[in-house]
This record gives C-alpha cells, structure tokens and sequence, in this order.
C-alpha cells in the first residue's frame, strides 16, 4: 500500500516535471531558431533588398519594412477605436442587459479565428470597396481582427479602477469627463497600453489573413503607397518553409523567424516590465 | 468658446458615437459574412454540405461539395491537441498556483506567456524542419505531415491558454478553503485533489472550452503540416485537411462570386459559429463563477 505522502511526492513531481517540459519546449524553439537561423542574420541580411535569384545575396529588409508599415497601419485603425469603445461602454454605456451582451459578444469576438477576419477582408475590403491586394487592405484587415482583443484589454483596465475614485471626483464638482480624464485614465493607461502592445505583436506574426490582402514574396521596391502590394516577415518565411526550392530556403527560413522572434520577444518583454512596475505601484 | 455644459455634451457625444459605429462594423463583418455564405444553400442542400464526404469542387462534370471530412480532420487535430495539452495544462496550472514557490511563479508565468507570443508560422516551420521528420521516423512513415505531428504542435500552442486560465482559476480560490482542509488532516495533494479541484472544476472546463477554441481555429500550423490531403481520414497517421487549411488554400484561385467561393464563405461561417459557441459557453461559465463566488 502506498501511503498518502509518497502518492503526494510522486504527483508533485509529475506536475513539476510537466512544468519543466512547457519550459524546456519553449527554450528548444528558441535554440531551434537561434542555432539554425543565427548563421545568415547579419547586418547585410537586415539591410539589404530581397534578391529572388540567389536568394544568399540578399537581405529581407522589404519584408521586416513591410511588417513595421502593417504594424504602423494597424495601429491606427484599432487602437484609437479600440480605446474610444471601451470608454463607451464602461463610462458612458448604461449599464443594462445590452450593454452586457455587448460585452459579452466583443470578448468572443476576439476569439474568433484569424483566417475568419482574413476572407471577410478579402471580400470586403479587397474585392468589395476595390483597394485590391494592398497594405491598406492588410492593414484594415488586421484592424478588425485587433479590435475585439484591444477593446476587452482596455475594458478591463477600465473596470479595474476603483468606483471610489470616481465618486470622490464627482463629489468635488468634476464634471464627467473630467473624472474619466483625471481620474480613471491615468490609472489604467498602462493597463489599457500593454493591451495594445500586445494585441500589436500578435497580429504582427499573423500570416493567414495577409496571405489573402496582399502580402506578397517578392516585389523588387518598397511599398511607396498604402495601396501597394508588400513583403512581410510571417508571409516570407512561410513561403521560404513550404513552396521555395533553393538549398538554402531552411535556413533564410529559419534567420526570418529568428528576427520575427526577437521584435516580438522584445515587445512582450516590454510589457512584462511594464505590468511589473503597475504591479509595483498600485496599492488598492 | 463653449461653456463646460456643450463640451461635456460634445465629448459624450464623440465617444458614444465611435463606440456604436465600432460596434457596428464589428457586427457588419459577421453579418458581411453570413450574407456570402448563407447563399452556398441555395444551390447545395444542407445535408449534401455538412454530410458529404466528398470536398472536390473543381472536379469536372461534377463537383461535389461535402465537407465532413473537412470537419473531421478539424475535429481529430483539435482532439489530438487536447489529449496532449489537458494534462500537462493542468499538472503546470496546479504547480504553478499550488506548489512553485513566488519567485518561481514570478519567473515561469511570462515563460508561458512567451509561448503563447511565438507566431504559429514560427512553430509551423519547427513542425516541418523538426518534429514531422522525426515522427516519421520513429512510426515508420513516408513523411510525418499528418493529423498527429499537427496535433502536437497545435497542442503546444493551446498549452498557455489552458496553464494560465486554469491557474487563475485555482489562485483565486479562498484559503479558507485550503485551510480547512489542511486543518482536517489532508495531505496537500488530498486537499488540492478533494477540495481544490472540485470547486475549481468549471472554470478548469472554460479554460478547456477556451482552448479547444484556438485550437479549431489555427490555420498556418495545420497548413504547414497536417498534410493537407482531401481524402477521408481514418487514423491520426493520415494526413488530414481541417476546415482553416482548405479555406487558405483554395480562397486565391476560386472565381469571385461563384459558387465554389461562396462555398469557403460558408465553412468560414461554420468556423465562425463553432469558435463562437465555445467560446461563449466559456465564457458564461466564467461568469457565473464571478458571480457564484464573491468571497
């Protein structure tokens, strides 16, 4: 018979070793690219043109661009709407059965899959409003897609600010928009910023819904206008991984993750260190 | 100049007016949706659509317009995940929130978080230059893009949400309750296993539901690597093609408007309502939790 302490010994290390295992499946993707990418990351590598022919002469520099435009574009489109709709509907919405549902529906919104928003682009703004394949398409795309997640992170910062705080600038005089600028603002806007940080790195990595507004492999200038079609980084490197035949696609492939890796890493890393000193400061 | 009274008007107008037309967009977009693919029925019957076993719309003479095996292939990936992630979700959840020490759980919470940041292209590209060729391998396959190496893969990327939902889960349940039993003469692992899990158990379901909901949705990773194959598969070693992977590849060659684009339209519709309902039912379980428990 086994006793209990011995059955708890062996559970625990069965749930520390699981724990160890998410870890070491993390730093193995990590070296995975490090070691098989690192090799052809070089500033020639960053800086330079794409060259098609001998892919080793060039650099992926249109596709790390074309990733900061789409970063750039997306953030105009969701995050000043993203922001202003969660004040609506924690400050200025009644809180009534609708307002809830529409809460509700927005948190699952932001579930929904990528490749959904990324045919409804295509339809919508590619086809239907005519802006064809193009970095304002991709950008608008990836917009929508960011809505949900900006709006339910900038809510809940929203929300996590006392009532009391509030109150106490009402009952001084304030009038509503004073409070919300005085006192509810600044107390969630680190909150309401990592939300953006975040909702941004991700939609940065994601590759279905471009595959279909635009993003394209190889165009030989950089975009000169939001209509044009671009290069970026997720896209190249699923091309590289699957469809290019040169002996040197795995490891272009794996230098391309290993630089989308890094800026998305850094990103995160921000915003750890951001929500650490939130953490640090708040006291109620 | 206004006076405070117009200002205060004109501001509450501004974001009551941004925030109904957001909302609006967001529901024009589903409603956009909806409208493209509802209109698949109208030529394809229901049953032909959802039953069919056979998806080859560019057949000639005649196309045939099942997606069964479509949903099945999403089905076995998202089950494979699960049986993978599950355990191991909740082994970390309970280890981070019942026995890692703080700094540990400082230290190993953004690690996970860090999974969940890596693209699924990323992961998509250790599918095919790692784990298929090893898969492969060790079963004794001609190549390893199939429903398993794809299942592990998206098991991994479904790990953060299930460690982290489920660790909320359990951190928020009072101590009273931990002491209780402690105070009865529970060992640790009887308390986390007879009182602890039992009243975390629902949220430790939405955290699931939350899951199965990325999983059914993940396009690059399954495209990369489940093999992509339209036949009907019949166990995990067969490549399978889930309902986002056919939707990514056919999407660029169909003719606009025709009925063979009205038709991704609609299994874009079918993803939609299943990722919804899941993670709806999630979600009202996350809810009534918040409710139920107000300690």
């Amino acid at each position: 018979m086994v006793s209990e302490h011995s059955k708890q010994k062996i559970y625990f290390v069965f749930f520390q070793s699981t724990m160890i295992l998410s870890v070491a499946i993390l730093l193995f993707v990590l070296i995975f690219i490090f070691y098989g990418g690192a090799g052809v990351v070089n500033l020639n590598f960053l800086v330079n043109m794409w060259s098609h022919r001998e892919i080793t002469q060039g650099g992926i520099f249109p596709a790390i661009f074309g990733t900061f435009l789409l970063a750039v574009g997306v953030s105009v489109v969701s995050i000043p709407l993203g922001i202003c709709t969660a004040i609506y509907l924690n400050e200025y919405a009644k809180e009534n059965l609708l307002t809830r549902t529409i809460k509700l529906a927005i948190r699952n919104l932001a579930g929904v899959p990528s490749i959904v928003y990324g045919i409804f682009g295509l339809a919508f703004f590619a086809l239907f409003l005519k802006l064809g394949g193009s970095l304002i398409a991709a950008s608008l795309t990836l917009g929508c897609m960011t809505l949900p997640w900006i709006i339910t992170a900038s809510e809940e910062s929203l929300k996590a600010v006392p009532n009391s705080f509030r109150e106490g600038s009402y009952a001084l005089g304030a009038t509503k928009w004073q409070t919300i600028k005085t006192n509810v603002l600044p107390h969630s806007f680190s909150g309401i910023m990592t939300g953006a940080i975040l909702g941004l790195s991700r939609a940065m990595g994601e590759t279905a819904p471009i595959i279909m507004v635009g993003a394209t492999f190889f165009i030989a200038h950089l975009p000169s206008s939001p209509f044009d079609k671009f290069m970026a980084m997720p896209y190249h490197l699923y091309i590289l991984a699957t469809q290019h035949s040169s002996p040197y696609a795995r490891e272009y492939a794996l230098g391309t993750a290993l630089v989308l890796v890094a800026l998305i890493f850094m990103l995160n890393l921000g915003v750890f260190a951001l929500r650490y000193n939130l953490r640090k400061k708040k006291a109620w | 100049m206004f006076n405070y009274k117009t200002k205060e008007k004109l501001i509450g107008l501004f974001f009551s007016t941004t925030g109904i037309m957001t909302l609006l967009i967001l529901i024009g977009i589903f409603a956009f949706l909806f409208v493209t693919g509802i209109h698949t029925f109208s030529e394809i019957t229901p049953t032909d659509f959802f039953l069919g076993e056979q998806w080859n719309p560019a057949a000639y003479g005649e196309p045939s317009w099942g997606i069964l095996s479509l949903i099945i292939g999403t089905l076995m990936m998202a089950f494979g995940s699960l049986v993978m992630a599950i355990p191991m979700g909740l082994a970390g959840a309970i280890y981070l929130s019942e026995i890692a020490g703080t700094k540990t759980r400082e230290l190993l919470k953004p690690a996970i978080e860090m999974i969940a940041g890596i693209p699924s292209v990323v992961l998509g590209l250790i599918g095919i230059l790692f784990l298929s060729p090893l898969i492969s391998q060790v079963f004794g396959l001609s190549h390893g893009l199939n429903a398993l190496t794809s299942s592990v893969i998206v098991g991994i990327m479904v790990l953060p949400t299930i460690i982290s939902i489920s660790e909320d889960v359990l951190t928020s349940l009072p101590n009273e309750f931990r002491e209780a039993s402690l105070a009865l003469g529970a060992t640790k692992w009887q308390m986390i296993r007879m009182t602890l899990f039992p009243a975390a158990l629902s949220g430790i379901v939405a955290a699931i539901m939350l899951g199965l909901g990325r999983a059914i949705g993940e396009t690059m990773v399954v495209l990369m690597v489940a093999g992509n194959a339209m036949a009907m598969p019949t166990s995990f070693f067969d490549p399978v093609r889930p309902m986002t992977a056919n939707i990514a590849i056919e999407i660029k060659e169909v003719v606009t408007g025709s009925l063979h684009y009205e038709a991704l339209f609609a299994i874009g519709l079918v993803l939609f309502v299943m990722t919804f309902i899941v993670n709806f039912i999630s979600d009202i379980i996350i809810e009534n939790r918040a409710r139920k428990y107000k300690w």
